[in-house]
């Protein structure tokens, strides 16, 4: 075939329609999504800079590297794409859809000879007796066939499959319908705006009502996806959508009212549900109806969709105990607040903020069991039930709550209050974690609860060790248990009240670390290790003691002196000589809550997805069609002048399945020809 | 009438009475399930029900082995399955639970009969034996056999754990591992007998194989056979179409994978003469991607609408739906240049083994080295 000219306009053409090109274009995209994947999207620009140095920063920032899906190289890509397959279904698809028409019963003999895939036989019956028999043949197998003359000669002209050129069709149309709807929901109207400068993202963090007109967009949009939380009580007709490092705020046809926001636990502690039970109020006609909304159970509201994307806090309120830890005040303070808000602590000279971070009702802690060894997991692994049941030990601790606080220096430390005792090694603990940044783990204190499982207990204890007035008292105590009334030098019972006592202000003012750090300064090496025992045992005594003078000012009955007394006196002991290190002086108890919960929603309208969903499905069946419909042409001609009969086959893909077709006609007319 | 000469008969006249036995039982199966059961399920899971009593039957009736695997499975699980007499504890008593069909113990057998089959075949393959081909073969069927009562009893197992606990064990990934040599294996048992050649049996035991040991690993080491409850996000009756039609597509990738790699061999001359043909190679390598690329289409789609009931957006260029497309994508240019373009030779087979690597990343990589939405399943 002669060329015509190449003007340049056909050139790109030629090059945009190729095959060679599309290859190339889907390698290319393949390679350019694959670079999203590795370079995590969408974080604070702060987190990219502090990765890789401001000129690097600079460099990926302009190649758009930091949302890849939305660069304009990669959306260039898409367009090449769509634009490449779109040609090639103009170039292709009239030739095809003649294809599947036409039998091409204008082969000429010279033109079969060509063919790779024919034969011959010599036959002696009657022409049209021939031709009857081949047709009937060739209806047997499935092929359509025309016949023609050719000068005396009977072509049977036949084919199977033609309409595997549709499922071309159908595959690349889809291609295109589904890009197309793919587009409708990138929201290109915000995205011109913006690039017109119409639009413009908020970047301040202030509330809804103040965010101005170039930063809003109408209720009306062709298309969005944003999301927002609303807390139990209160509702949103708005919702967010991020762009970059600001937002906009997208108005809703309709307010959401988060009524209740539920999670349901398996036993296992796993989450079992998410459900949202909410109110959709009208803004045109005022109504209100009440709706459910849970994960994979989204709601679609006027074609807004809405789906149970997050939960958080949102807003519970907290009534809480405090206590000044390194005093000798046996009482608390009471404190409140409320999540997501800070409250102001003043105690005397310094003043606090409080900012409660979060609050949870549920903790489900997995307990966990010492790790199993080889020899037993072998046992193990041969049953599924008993590993789920016994290892994955899990409990519920119930509520907890973190907080901030932060002097006035802008000091801060943060903390994780449980509410309840938690049960470690056999007994019971109040835990307090604390960090002094987010990005430490928490390092946990424990505060001993007390024979009746509460705080009060330790809080005594604490506040008689504290109490500078009770040494004496304490020390006369001891003394009278450990020494012998009678008999006893009076001026060693005068050094071991005053070591008892020296011991507890030690105690009292630098917990453990003040004792060692006396007895580093004032006892010879070798004797320190001696002398720090004998110590401890004084503080655990004189401690057992301050116990039952704090029993005795609570108007509580003395204890035994058990095992357990002896831990609890030991373990408040480590209390008090932690809290030396706490960060700030005052320790919470949360006494009360209500909780109020947040849902998060997301909230789409995309009108492309019905369009993607219809080019899903074209896409599926062309698929199907293009490997499971076979295209095969076969001729038979027959030249009764010769008495000969002439096949010849082809198929535009040359499969061994093809090869095998050829070769079973080729026998099975054998027979059929022969007399 | 003997015009019709080697044409095809129609379906309906090929059947034989066991044929219809085994519709009857399959569709009887079907409905006494849907009778029985249907008040806990949606419309859409009754669909699946109804779906795949006839595509069992349909199955059966082109693919005749798989109505006596079927049979077998199903009256296997049942077995296992009233041996728990709804107590979960004679997983360890009770005999045939403890040493043949409690889901771990199904599993573990499937695994040594996978090993043992791949060892088979490639002994079958250096000795020229067919009669070793042929009992590597009957380990191989017995080997899905047992996988499937695994499955089956692990799904019985989930719903004694709790009512509320119960799933189809397709949902972690030592599930999804049993699932993959589980297919893989019927893939290429169904090419072994339509090319009636068995000497490719060697590779393709060989990606099981390796997939067993991942799996023992994963078991032993990692602790992560227990059947955990699932997630809100992934209660979906998606989960039945979405998963499965996803590791059809893995496994016919990775069968195409191994026989480019006997490609490659023999195309050196290394094994040749005791391989099949190169056309044979490349013909199976050929039809075991299109069969991916088809089940990879409509799995990749069947994700697309699940995220957008579950996320609210059926595409978010997670990591996992990112590589899904990346993997799509690979495999469309390769059928191109071999179909459209005509290539052939060792460049196709090289091509499809590095797609091996590139599925693999998408099914295990990704899990292992980023973080997306889809969480479950991570190492
Ligand atoms: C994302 C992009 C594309 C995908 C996923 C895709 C997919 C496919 C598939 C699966 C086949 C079937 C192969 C077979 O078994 O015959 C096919 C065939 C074909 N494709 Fe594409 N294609 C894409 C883009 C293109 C483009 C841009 C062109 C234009 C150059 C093109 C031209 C063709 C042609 C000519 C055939 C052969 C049709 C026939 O004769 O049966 N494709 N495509």
């Amino acid at each position: 075939m002669q060329k015509s000219r190449t003007t340049p306009l056909k050139a790109w053409y030629e090059l945009f329609s190729s095959m060679r090109f599309a290859i190339s274009l889907l390698t290319v995209l393949a390679i350019a999504s694959a670079i999203g994947t590795v370079l995590k999207q969408g974080e604070p620009y702060s987190n990219y800079m502090f990765q890789f140095g401001p000129f690097w920063f600079k460099v990926f920032e302009a190649l758009g590297l930091y949302d890849v899906y939305h660069a304009w190289w990669f959306l260039a890509i898409l367009v090449f794409l769509v634009l490449s397959t779109g040609l090639c279904l103009y170039r292709n698809t009239p030739m095809m859809l003649r294809e599947i028409k036409a039998y091409r019963e204008h082969a000429t003999e010279s033109s079969l000879e060509h063919f790779a895939h024919r034969a011959q036989w010599q036959v002696r019956q009657a022409p049209e007796a021939v031709v009857e028999k081949l047709s009937a043949y060739l209806g047997a197998h499935g092929y359509r066939f025309k016949a023609a003359d050719i000068g005396g000669d009977k072509l049977l002209a036949a084919k199977r499959g033609g309409y595997r050129r549709l499922g071309y069709i159908f595959t690349h149309g889809a291609l295109i319908i589904i890009c197309i709807g793919g587009l409708l929901d990138g929201n290109i109207p915000l995205k011109l705006a913006q690039v017109w400068g119409a639009k413009q993202p908020e970047t301040r963090d202030v509330p809804v009502s103040q965010v101005g007109p170039a930063s809003r967009l109408s209720a009306d949009s062709l298309s969005f996806r944003g999301s927002v939380s609303v807390p139990e009580g209160k509702a949103a007709d708005v919702v967010f959508i991020n762009a970059g490092e600001g937002y906009y705020v997208q108005e809703l046809p309709f307010a959401i009212r988060l009524k209740k926001f539920h999670i349901e636990h398996y036993p296992t502690g796993q989450p079992k549900s998410f459900v949202s039970d909410v109110e959709i109020i009208d803004k045109a006609s005022g109504k209100a109806e009440p709706y459910s909304i849970a994960v994979n159970h989204p709601l679609i509201y006027k074609g807004v969709a809405i789906y149970q994307a997050s939960f958080d806090d949102g807003g519970s309120r907290l009534a809480l105990n405090g206590w000044n830890l390194l005093s000798s005040d046996v009482q608390s303070f009471p404190f409140k607040g409320v999540v997501k808000e800070a409250a102001l602590l003043s105690n005397g000279d310094m003043a606090y903020t409080v900012e409660f971070n979060d609050f949870r009702l549920f903790n489900i802690e997995s307990l966990g069991e010492p790790e199993q060894g080889m020899g037993d997991s072998l046992k193990g692994a041969m049953s599924a039930v008993r590993v789920m049941s016994s290892s994955k030990k899990v409990k519920n601790v119930g509520p907890s709550v973190r907080f901030t606080v932060r002097n006035n220096q802008g000091q801060a430390v943060e903390y994780h209050n449980y509410m309840q005792p938690i049960d470690l090694d056999g007994r019971a603990y109040f835990m307090s974690g604390m960090r002094g940044s987010p990005s430490e783990p928490f390092r946990y204190l424990r505060f001993p609860a007390d024979d009746k499982g509460e705080i009060a207990g330790f809080m005594n204890l604490r506040a008689v060790l504290f109490d500078r007035g009770a040494y004496p008292e304490i020390a006369r105590r001891f003394a009278a248990r450990a020494l012998p009334a009678q008999g006893v030098d009076p001026t060693l019972r005068a050094r071991f009240l005053e070591s008892t006592e020296k011991v507890l202000q030690l105690f009292g003012s630098g917990g453990y670390d003040g004792l060692a750090r006396f007895i580093e300064k004032s006892v010879p090496a070798a004797d320190q290790d001696k002398a720090a025992q004998a110590y401890l045992k004084v503080l655990e005594n004189a401690a057992y003691e301050a116990y039952q003078i704090s029993r005795e000012r609570a108007k509580l009955p003395p204890l035994q002196p058990d095992d357990n007394a002896l831990r609890f006196v030991r373990d408040s002991l480590n209390g008090v000589s932690d809290s030396f290190f706490y960060g700030s002086p005052v320790y919470f108890q949360l006494a009360g809550y209500v909780q109020v919960q947040a849902s998060g929603f997301q909230l789409t309208r995309s009108p492309g997805r019905n369009i993607v969903y219809l080019g899903s499905a074209l896409l599926v069946l062309g698929v199907f069609v293009m490997f499971y419909v076979r295209e095969r042409r076969l001729w038979l001609l027959v030249k009764p002048g010769r008495g000969e009969v002439l096949l010849a086959m082809s198929s535009n893909r040359k499969t061994l399945d093809f090869e095998r077709e050829f070769e079973r006609h080729k026998q099975q007319l054998t027979e059929l020809l022969k007399d | 009438m003997e015009l019709t000469y080697g044409a095809k008969p129609p379906l309906f006249k090929t059947l034989n009475w066991f044929d219809w036995l085994y519709a009857a039982l399959m569709l009887a199966g079907g409905g006494y399930a849907l009778a029985r059961y249907s008040q806990f399920m949606d419309g859409y899971e009754q669909g699946i029900l109804v779906l795949t009593a006839v595509s069992l039957v349909a199955m059966g009736w082109r693919w005749k082995p798989v109505r006596g695997l079927t049979l077998a499975v199903a009256a296997l699980s049942l077995f296992g399955t009233t041996q728990y007499q709804g107590d979960l504890a004679r997983a360890d008593q009770a005999f045939f639970l403890k040493y043949l069909f409690s889901s771990q113990s199904a599993i573990m057998w499937m695994s040594a009969l996978f090993v043992m089959a791949t060892v088979g075949y490639w002994i079958g393959l250096f000795a020229r034996s067919e009669f070793t081909n042929k009992v590597s073969s009957a380990i191989t069927w017995s080997a899905v056999a047992m996988g499937l009562v695994g499955l089956m009893v692990r799904w019985y197992e989930s719903y004694l754990l709790g009512a509320d606990i119960g799933h189809i064990p397709i949902s972690n990934l030592y599930e999804v591992f049993v699932l993959f040599a589980i297919i893989t294996a019927l893939l290429y048992l169904f090419y072994e007998e339509r090319y009636a050649n068995r000497q490719m049996g060697a590779f393709a035991l060989t990606v099981i194989s390796a997939s067993v040991a991942f799996l023992l690993w994963y078991a032993f080491d990692r602790q992560a056979h227990g059947i955990q409850p699932l997630v809100p996000a992934l209660q979906s009756y998606w989960m039945k179409l979405h998963v499965p039609a996803n590791f059809v597509g893995y496994g016919a990738f990775s069968l195409a994978a191994m026989v480019g790699v006997a490609y490659l061999l023999a195309e050196k001359g290394i094994l040749a003469s005791r391989l099949p043909s190169l056309e044979v190679l490349d013909d199976v390598m050929y039809k075991a991607i299109a069969i991916g690329f088809a089940f990879f289409t409509i799995a990749t789609i069947l994700g697309a609408v699940w995220a957008a009931e579950a996320w609210g957006s059926y595409w978010s260029w997670d990591p996992k739906e990112t590589w899904a497309l990346i993997v799509w994508l690979n495999y469309a240019a390769w059928l191109h240049l071999r179909l459209v373009k005509g290539l052939r030779g060792p460049m196709p087979a090289w091509w499809a083994v590095v797609g091996l690597l590139v599925t693999a990343f998408a099914f295990l990589g990704v899990n292992m080295f980023l973080s997306g939405l889809h969480s479950y399943g991570s190492l």
